[in-house]
């Protein structure tokens, strides 16, 4: 079997990002980049699927402007086998995401796609449902547990609740949430090994996809910040201004 | 056009989250109607219909919507939707599971997690863990909208008297099955509910101290919640993480134990009315953004805390 893995670039989960002053975005010049943390963890289980035997190939997918190659790179030396990068100027929505992997998938056939559930710059959590939709796979969002059985996977899901888990008929997507594993670092060799693994590069044109704008962005604008409170010297001074003070309790 | 509302619920009784969803959706302009999808829902259809601002209920009651699978919801959303100029569901796990689906199904983007209506097509929304508020139009001709509860008040429960419509359609994919689920039980209030919360980190060090908060919360009627790393460490289960990636909460009072403060912890809680931090780093960056904070040894401040409440 053949899994498809998706990767985004985006800011480093350490950095506090800063808004423009201009209030057109956020400030991303000379920000660290990374993989989003929620995609390494898809390209962990891919690999240990693979390493276990249940699979036999991993390929890995970045849309995005050429530095995203850098992730595509990051996941090779992670044990990916090879990277296809689509290349566009900056992120496209979700929709023409999800429409450029959907072409993905009906070129490569994959019989399982894992993504991240959501990406830590614009926390959408949506392009995996999305491509769902598109290639009429079953899904299963938010994933503590994938277990393969046959042409079947289980999939145990993190909801509001507690846990759920759903069966889906194979081919179908998954998106992972933080507990499915710890993903490993990647060794020096491993790295080295990566460089010299293919990674096609495609643009939406070869795709048939025609990228269209469903939203605009008219600004973007830093939180209310909250006053900054006090420390109290004990726990009898916490209570007694939570009574008479804030008067919470 | 009107505004369609997916109503959250467990066949047996209607979430809160749906009421503060209707309070966006009316906001929106426009008649505000609301789907139950379940099996043997009627008990639900009878409580949304009774919501105040609803003028029309439909009732979709079938085993094929009884776990609200994505793959089934998704294709009934999609055709009730289109006599409709917006669809609108809370941003629950499963309002995240099935919506973006509709809106894959109807060519149109979603705006996740709106925290507020500024006109019938834009809206704003938290971006980069609450760090930046982007405010986004939409282009499209249905808008497909997940709700950030804690950004609206609730709905009234009682006052409103809807039309009902029964829904015949059927849409069961046939890819997708229900196994099993391990949920929750707690006579305490639901966290995104809680009037009061206190939630522990790595520093509690084990399951077994969360008991300490439980008394707490037994005291003041609150919740308890968690930082991602006491869920990591298995001290308690996923559904107690507060933070970007879960739980978003906004109380009256939270308080924060053996908790340090990552950016991906602050964005589900800073918006909590009053904020208190317990933590024996005074450099703790949960600090910033505390109303009122202790600088202490948990295992010290907290069974003083329970006994003078
Ligand atoms: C993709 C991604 C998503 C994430 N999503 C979330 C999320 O939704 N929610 C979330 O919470 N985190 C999330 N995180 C994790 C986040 O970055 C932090 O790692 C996490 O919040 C740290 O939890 P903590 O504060 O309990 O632990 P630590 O950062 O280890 O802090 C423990 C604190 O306890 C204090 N302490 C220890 N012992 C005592 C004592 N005896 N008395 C008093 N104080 C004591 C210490 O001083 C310290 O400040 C996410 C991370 C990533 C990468």
């Amino acid at each position: 079997m053949k899994v498809l893995v998706t990767v985004k670039r985006v800011i480093d989960y350490n950095v506090k990002v800063r808004v423009k002053s201009d209030n057109t975005d956020v400030d991303l010049a000379n920000v660290k980049m990374a993989l989003n943390p929620f995609c390494e963890i898809a390209v962990e289980e891919a690999v240990r699927l693979k390493e276990a035997g249940t699979a036999d190939e991993v390929v890995v997918v970045s849309i995005g402007p050429k530095a995203c190659q850098e992730q595509i790179r990051t996941a090779l030396a992670l044990g990916a086998d090879r990277g296809i990068q689509i290349e566009t100027e900056e992120a496209p929505e979700s929709l023409g995401v999800a429409k450029l992997l959907a072409k993905v998938i009906e070129e490569e056939q994959p019989g399982l796609v894992i993504m991240g559930k959501q990406a830590i710059d614009s926390d959408n959590n949506q392009t995996g449902q999305m491509l769902a939709a598109l290639t009429d796979m079953p899904q299963g969002t938010f994933a503590s547990e994938v277990k393969i059985d046959g042409d079947n996977v289980n999939v145990t899901r993190e909801v509001d609740g507690g846990l759920q888990t759903v069966a889906l008929n194979m081919p179908a997507i998954v998106t992972t949430d933080l507990r499915l594993n710890e993903p490993r670092y990647a060794s020096l060799p491993n790295i080295m090994k990566a460089k010299r693994k293919p990674l096609d590069v495609k643009s939406p044109a070869d795709l048939g996809v025609e990228l269209k704008a469903h939203t605009k962005l008219l600004k973007v604008t830093p939180p209310a910040e909250r006053q900054a409170g006090i420390k109290v010297a004990s726990v009898d001074e916490l209570v007694e201004k939570l009574k008479n003070e804030a008067k919470v309790i | 056009m009107a505004i369609l509302v997916i109503a959250e619920h467990d066949n047996s009784t209607l979430k809160g989250a749906t009421l503060n969803a209707v309070t966006a959706a009316t906001q929106m302009g426009g008649d505000v109607h609301l789907l139950v999808a379940g099996a043997n829902c009627g008990a639900v259809a009878e409580a949304g219909a009774a919501v105040a601002g609803i003028n029309k209920l439909l009732v979709a009651d079938n085993a094929a919507y009884e776990h609200q699978l994505a793959e089934n919801l998704s294709k009934l959303v999609t055709e009730v939707a289109e006599d409709y100029s917006h669809v609108v569901a809370p941003a629950t796990t499963t309002g995240k599971n099935f919506l973006p689906r509709v809106a894959a199904l109807l060519d149109v983007a979603q705006i996740s997690d709106i925290t507020a209506v500024e006109s019938e097509n834009t809206f704003q929304r938290p971006i980069y863990a609450g760090n930046a508020i982007a405010t986004v139009e939409s282009l499209d001709p249905v808008k497909v909208i997940t709700v950030r509860g804690t950004a609206f008040d609730a709905a009234a429960a009682e006052g409103g008297s809807a039309t009902v419509e029964t829904l015949d359609a059927v849409h069961d994919a046939g890819v997708s099955s229900f196994v099993g689920e391990e949920m929750a039980k707690s006579d305490r209030p639901e966290l995104t509910a809680a009037n009061v919360i206190i939630s522990g980190g790595r520093g509690m060090g084990n399951g077994e101290n969360f008991a300490m908060l439980e008394k707490i919360a037994d005291k003041l009627g609150a919740a308890v919640g968690a930082s991602r790393a006491a869920v990591d460490a298995g001290f308690v289960p996923n559904d107690m993480q507060v933070g970007q990636t879960g739980k978003i909460v906004a109380p009256e009072l939270y308080i924060a134990v053996g908790i340090s403060g990552a950016i991906q912890h602050l964005a589900g809680m800073k918006d909590s009315k009053i904020i208190v931090a317990i933590n024996k780093d005074e450099e703790a960056p949960i600090f910033s953004v505390a109303d009122y904070g202790l600088v202490a040894d948990l295992f010290d401040a907290v069974p003083e805390l329970e006994k003078l409440l």
